[in-house]
């Protein structure tokens, strides 16, 4: 890695600006369509990464589904059972941690279910990002194609699942009715900076972790800590409080958790609590920062990344 | 339009042992300052000064050994690799036919399997939803379309494959040999196709061991051989200089 590389000579300026935009580079859908024109910069190239993926999104969004589907084959109730066995553990966690901590069920519950979501979501986009391009080895390597799209396709994959498990969220709602609001919708622009943070984590995991195959166990190790620090089934506005001073000073210490922001912005509203603004500037600014990192490493090791898998 | 232009492009490959490719020696050596010895990664130097510059209308074939860079040089066609140096330029809709079975999934139906690998190649859906009948025509699979691919014979898998690819439109078509395991009696109408879709795409980069296929879909070929051109000219021509004989002169038929 010592040596320099020169970028702009690479092979595969994908479909250069004069024909962004235009119907028949549009209609041309395809990883495999190459215009390249002018050279192009190593970060226009960057994005021109992101831009194809997205331009090949009825490839990833079929793929996605047909990974759902692959799933749980010839299983009588198919995908559904996604949505039975997120039922199923937030109701066990959720009469397990009401009795040990001595809350009551209709809160414990409904705190476990949405942090258990949103938390699949996350540790999904995480860990199966860093294996992202090395379990698509043999696609990257016969049929050229974005690394974006293999990113797109695994995102899209956490977003059904997260579908799925809203239909356990909604019979929560009528079962434990929370007290929501209109003010509550803001879940879904919470569930929208998300994904958008989805597609950095699995790009940035997936390159990182191509070239250095330690970092998969390493980040899957973490990943699973960070479940345990995380409040998903201990509640965090108790132990902040916990009438016990050194106990609410210790729970302050989750605000360095990046994860926590995250759950609270999509679980306040979706449990009909108060939202703090705090949480979301955090959230904003880590995605504004991931995003940074993750287009300078694209622009840096784009290309590169079919050479290490 | 179509073209190719590739100006003194080379491709290295590191090779990462199980050592070099963790973290710890990256550390450690950070750490220990022992850089010159420590940090560099063996590279494999697949192709070196490659310059290529192929119009529309162009049918080459590629010849040499094997690890020649044949394949190396058709990925770097597809953009699969970016040069490590030097440039490739590369107009057109690409179509990689590199390997049959790739992108094949063997628990969804052929039908899907058809849509699937129309959509790696650059197809939309609904243009492939188009040709469906005439893939179905033309591999006799009938039924088993829509049975998992898992239930097909090997056979059968070629034929699908073969199927879709020479049911596509590509501006570029770059072919990886690897065409075979069919009878005779399909290989002769697989023939006929390959041929229409050579004869349908606009430029054609074929790497190939059989002179009787080379024959068939070029004119002219590059003779590769240890990551270099070693001859670019007329197909007979670098057949023959390639081989030491002409493989098509009424004296090969003797030998």
């Amino acid at each position: 890695m010592s040596q320099p590389y020169r970028w702009e000579m690479g092979a595969r300026p994908p479909r250069g600006r004069s024909c962004a935009g235009t119907s028949r580079c549009a209609g041309s859908v395809g990883a495999v369509s190459t215009v390249s024109t002018a050279e192009r910069s190593p970060l226009s190239r960057a994005f021109g990464d992101l831009a194809e993926g997205w331009r090949q999104r009825e490839l990833w969004g079929h793929l996605g589904w047909q990974d759902i589907r692959q799933r749980y084959r010839r299983s009588l109730l198919g995908p559904l059972w996604i949505t039975i066995s997120m039922a199923v553990t937030a109701v066990a966690l959720g009469i397990l941690y009401a009795g040990l901590f001595g809350n009551p069920l209709e809160t414990q519950l409904p705190y476990i279910l949405v942090g258990f979501i949103v938390w699949g979501f996350i540790s999904g986009c995480i860990n199966e990002g860093s294996e992202v391009f090395v379990a698509n080895e043999g696609l990257m390597k016969h049929l050229p194609s974005a690394l974006s799209l293999h990113v797109y396709r695994l995102v899209w994959r956490q977003v059904l699942f997260f579908a799925h498990n809203l239909v356990v969220y909604a019979v929560m709602i009528v079962i434990f009715p929370q007290p929501l609001k209109w003010t509550d919708l803001a879940a879904i622009p919470a569930f929208g900076l998300l994904i958008v943070n989805g597609v950095w984590v699995a790009l940035l995991a997936g390159i990182l972790s191509t070239r250095f195959r330690d970092l998969v166990p390493i980040s899957q190790s973490i990943v699973q800590l960070m479940f345990f620090l995380t409040p998903i089934v201990w509640i965090y506005s108790d132990l902040l409080n916990n009438p016990n001073p050194a106990v609410a000073e210790r729970a302050r210490i989750a605000e360095f958790n990046p994860f926590l922001h995250f759950i609270e912005i999509i679980r306040a509203p979706m449990l009909g609590q108060d939202q703090l603004l705090h949480h979301w500037l955090v959230v904003l600014g880590i995605t504004v920062g991931g995003w940074v990192l993750t287009l300078l490493l694209l622009r840096r090791y784009r290309s590169r990344v079919a050479y290490w898998i | 339009m179509v073209s190719i232009h590739v100006d003194n492009a080379s491709v290295d490959f590191p090779i990462f042992d199980a050592k070099s490719r963790s973290l710890k020696k990256t550390v450690l050596g950070l750490v220990g300052g022992n850089i010159a010895t420590g940090a560099k990664v063996p590279t494999i130097e697949a192709l070196r000064d490659i310059t290529l510059d192929l119009e529309h209308g162009a049918r080459v074939g590629l010849v040499g050994h094997n690890g020649a860079g044949k394949s190396t040089l058709l990925r770097v066609l597809s953009g699969i690799y970016e040069p490590t140096r030097g440039r490739a330029v590369v107009d057109g809709r690409v179509a990689p036919v590199f390997d049959l079975g790739v992108g094949m999934d063997p628990e969804i139906s052929g039908y899907d399997n058809i849509i699937i690998r129309g959509l790696f190649l650059g197809m939309t859906r609904k243009q492939m939803e188009k040709r469906v009948d005439d893939i179905a025509d033309f591999t006799e699979l009938g039924d088993f379309l829509s049975m998992p691919l898992r239930t097909y014979s090997t056979g059968m898998r070629v034929r699908l494959a073969l199927g879709v690819v020479t049911s596509i439109d590509p501006e570029i078509l770059l072919l990886d040999e690897g065409i075979g395991a069919v009878d005779a009696a399909f290989l002769e109408k697989a023939r006929q196709r390959l041929n229409d879709l050579v004869a349908r795409s606009g430029l054609l980069v074929f790497a190939s061991h059989s002179d009787e296929f080379l024959a068939d879909l070029c004119d002219t070929a590059i003779w590769m051989e240890q990551g270099r051109v070693k001859e670019h000219g007329p197909l007979r021509q670098v057949i023959r200089s390639y081989k030491g004989r002409d493989p098509w002169s009424a004296g090969a038929l003797d030998s």
